[in-house]
């Protein structure tokens, strides 16, 4: 019998723990199930909803859940089924579940570590603008996660920014946070975010300063910061710019001759 | 001068401070008001070209100083451009970036002008404004006077998150040709005045029960030394470190090689020393602080009291015993395994954790990312047994040397995978 479940939303973990329980509960195989979210064209929609059983019920290591709700943020289009298919494995095998070197497992780790990546890339690299609105001030940001992270991550910049008016924008979904309450809509355009802020212009010139020409190490730069983010960072637009320019200046310094020492300062005399 | 132009002069003035630290605070947000949070794991908002994280508003007040020590592009003989921030610059400077999520918070530095006690009044008070006046619940790191009254010193652990006094040089006789105004046993003194506060108020919140307790730098103090500006070998550099890690439990020693710095001191060397010397004092300091490593272990690896700079100070150390190898991946107690080049702690516990449920095999490691080349000669797998004599053989140290891979190691910042 062939099943299909549709979750109501791309990161719908407790859609899929509920799914999972019923069809574990009625022995459906893992083969013969198709996992869909709303966005799926709809000719993948073939099979029958699962029939209705007594749930099983789920005993695994707590582990495992919570590797299974990051996973399931994951981008991948086989995230439901792959982690449907270690529970059901795991019911006669039980340690297949906390192998860490199982090839699934190994494939489930790396799906979560890629969104608790993509997360703290979204809370490093998202730049707000701010706007004044009938309403106030509203800091409103443009950024492109990789996978379905935006409302398990809006709750971030609430805790952090309770005190302002703030939206994220992404291409699949945006948080907005009116002082009050968060809220999700659909996805924007970029062409939705302001285009610019006024201290955009300082920060570039901290980001300039604050490097230092001696030590050039690129690929670490774009190991940490994937040229991907680059597009939405404001300050990434100089780096060409800085690295153009670091080797002149560190020839500059080496080959600076000592100079006799200046007249030392007084003290007690403050720089203005 | 206008605040951009200071802004660039007072930022590549604090660039020489290696740390960027905004990890390991207390936990607090803004949910009941303010301007901010806190959660623990510090997050580098941004990564210049030369592969710094930047977390931090990293600045000083200015960049006068009174002192005249050689390596600091501050130094008062130094012909440089001085400017000085007021307080309320760096609040809203700090302000500003912090609410469009360009930083973590700030790091505050100065040269000392006037007096200790009068600049690290200044400094306290950017920081009290910032959590008084708007709120602010980011992090702050201080730099901390060791000659400043000792009132100063508890009001800055008050406000900031990490304070930190450098003591920039390993030995006492290079501080006092390089360093003439600053005084080791003062730098020592405030350093175990903090690391008494800080025990204290750790102490005072795991009993304090529901009452605030007072906060004291949660995030604990830190250290910074110049690596090349003098001939202190990694020896006397690490041992000055386990030292002070021992004695006053600071958090971190960063290592900021010798940057030439423009109108460099004429006491100072001309070149700068290799970066990769760093690198590899960081990954020392790694073994000794989460892999069980004593000074002289790490340095055995070497020569001379200086590490190899080829090979990671682990495998050094590994070429240097291998009768302690091969090691029976399903056997051999996590001590050991921890020994093992390219196996690091959090690959070890999964490790034993895989061998409660099956025979772990080094198919397996790879799927660990666990870097096979490098482990293989030191393990016995049930899928592996490195070839008879290859453990004692003179080729082994360069077969492992591939100079391609060597320099794919080149650290982000602290990421450093052993
Ligand atoms: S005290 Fe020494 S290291 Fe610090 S700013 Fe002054 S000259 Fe530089």
């Amino acid at each position: 019998m062939r099943c299909s479940v549709t979750l109501d939303a791309p990161a719908d973990y407790g859609g899929w723990r509920r799914a999972a329980r019923d069809l574990l509960g009625a022995g459906i195989r893992p083969e013969e199930v198709s996992w869909h979210t709303p966005g799926d064209a709809p000719e993948l929609f073939a099979g029958t909803a699962p029939p209705a059983a007594r749930p099983a019920a789920l005993s695994v290591p707590r582990d495992f859940l919570e590797l299974a709700e990051l996973a399931v943020r994951h981008s991948d289009g086989e995230r439901f089924a792959l982690l449907y298919s270690l529970l059901w494995d795991g019911r006669r095998d039980p340690g297949l579940l906390r192998n860490p070197a199982e090839a699934r497992m190994v494939r489930l780790h790396a799906m979560a570590r890629a969104v608790r990546r993509d997360a703290h890339k979204m809370h490093a690299f998202v730049r707000f603008r701010e706007i004044d609105t009938p309403e106030g001030e509203r800091s409103v940001a443009w950024f492109e996660p990789e996978h379905h992270i935006v409302e398990a991550e809006a709750g971030f910049f609430q805790r952090r920014f309770a005190a302002l008016r703030w939206s994220i924008l992404t291409p699949r979904r945006c948080a907005h946070w009116d002082g009050e309450a968060l809220g999700f809509t659909d996805g924007a355009r970029r062409a939705d975010a302001p285009a610019g802020d006024a201290a955009e212009d300082l920060w570039r010139t901290y980001f300039a300063s604050i490097f230092n020409p001696a030590r050039l190490k690129p690929d670490a730069m774009r190991a940490e910061m994937p040229k991907k983010y680059w597009k939405n960072l404001p300050e990434a637009r100089i780096i060409p710019e800085l690295m153009q320019g670091a080797e002149g200046r560190l020839r500059a310094m080496l080959g600076q001759e000592a100079k006799p020492p200046a007249r030392r300062q007084k003290p007690g005399r403050d720089a203005g | 001068m206008e605040l951009r132009a200071k802004l660039a002069l007072l930022a590549d003035a604090a660039k020489y401070d290696a740390s960027c630290a905004s990890s390991g605070s207390e936990k607090r947000d803004s949910t009941q008001g303010g301007l901010g949070s806190t959660e623990g794991m510090g997050i580098c908002h941004a990564y210049a070209p030369d592969g710094r994280c930047i977390s931090l508003l990293k600045l000083l007040l200015t960049n006068a100083c009174i002192f005249d020590c050689a390596y600091c592009i501050n130094r008062a003989t130094s012909n440089i451009r001085r400017a000085r921030f007021t307080v309320d610059e760096v609040v809203r400077l700090t302000l500003a970036f912090y609410r469009r999520n360009y930083i973590e918070g700030l790091f505050l530095s100065s040269g000392i002008i006037r007096s200790a006690d009068y600049t690290m009044e200044q400094l306290i008070r950017v920081a009290r404004t910032l959590r008084e006046q708007h709120g602010f619940l980011g992090y702050i790191h201080l730099k901390t006077i060791p000659d400043a009254a000792p009132e100063l010193l508890a009001e800055a652990g008050r406000w900031a998150d990490r304070l930190s006094i450098n003591v920039e040089l390993p030995q006492i006789a290079s501080l006092k040709e390089l360093a003439p105004e600053k005084d080791l046993p003062a730098i020592h003194g405030a350093m175990g005045e903090l690391s008494t506060h800080i025990a204290d108020a750790k102490e005072a919140r795991r009993t304090a029960g529901r009452a605030a307790p007072p906060r004291f730098a949660p995030a604990g103090q830190s250290t910074q030394m110049i690596i090349g500006a003098d001939n202190s070998t990694d020896g006397q550099i690490l041992g000055t470190s386990d030292g002070l890690y021992k004695q006053f439990r600071l958090r971190r020693v960063y290592y900021s090689a010798y940057s030439p710095i423009p109108d460099a001191s004429a006491a100072l060397p001309p070149q700068p020393p290799p970066l990769l010397r760093e690198h590899r004092l960081y990954q020392a300091d790694w073994l000794l602080r989460f892999y069980d490593f004593t000074t002289e272990e790490i340095l055995s690896g070497g020569e001379d009291g200086m590490l190899d700079l080829e090979a990671d100070p682990k495998l050094a150390w590994a070429l240097k015993h291998r009768d302690d190898f091969p090691l029976d991946l399903n056997k051999a107690p996590r001590e050991a395994l921890l020994r093992v080049p390219g196996l690091g702690a959090r690959n070890v516990d999964r490790i034993l954790e895989a061998r409660r449920h099956s025979r772990v095999k080094l198919a397996d490691l790879a799927r660990l990312r666990v870097p096979l080349r490098k482990v293989a000669p030191f393990l016995v797998a049930p899928d592996h047994r490195p070839p008879p004599g290859q453990i004692d053989a003179t080729g082994l140290r360069q077969k492992l040397l591939n100079p391609s891979a060597f320099a794919a190691a080149q650290p982000a910042q602290l990421s450093l995978a052993l």
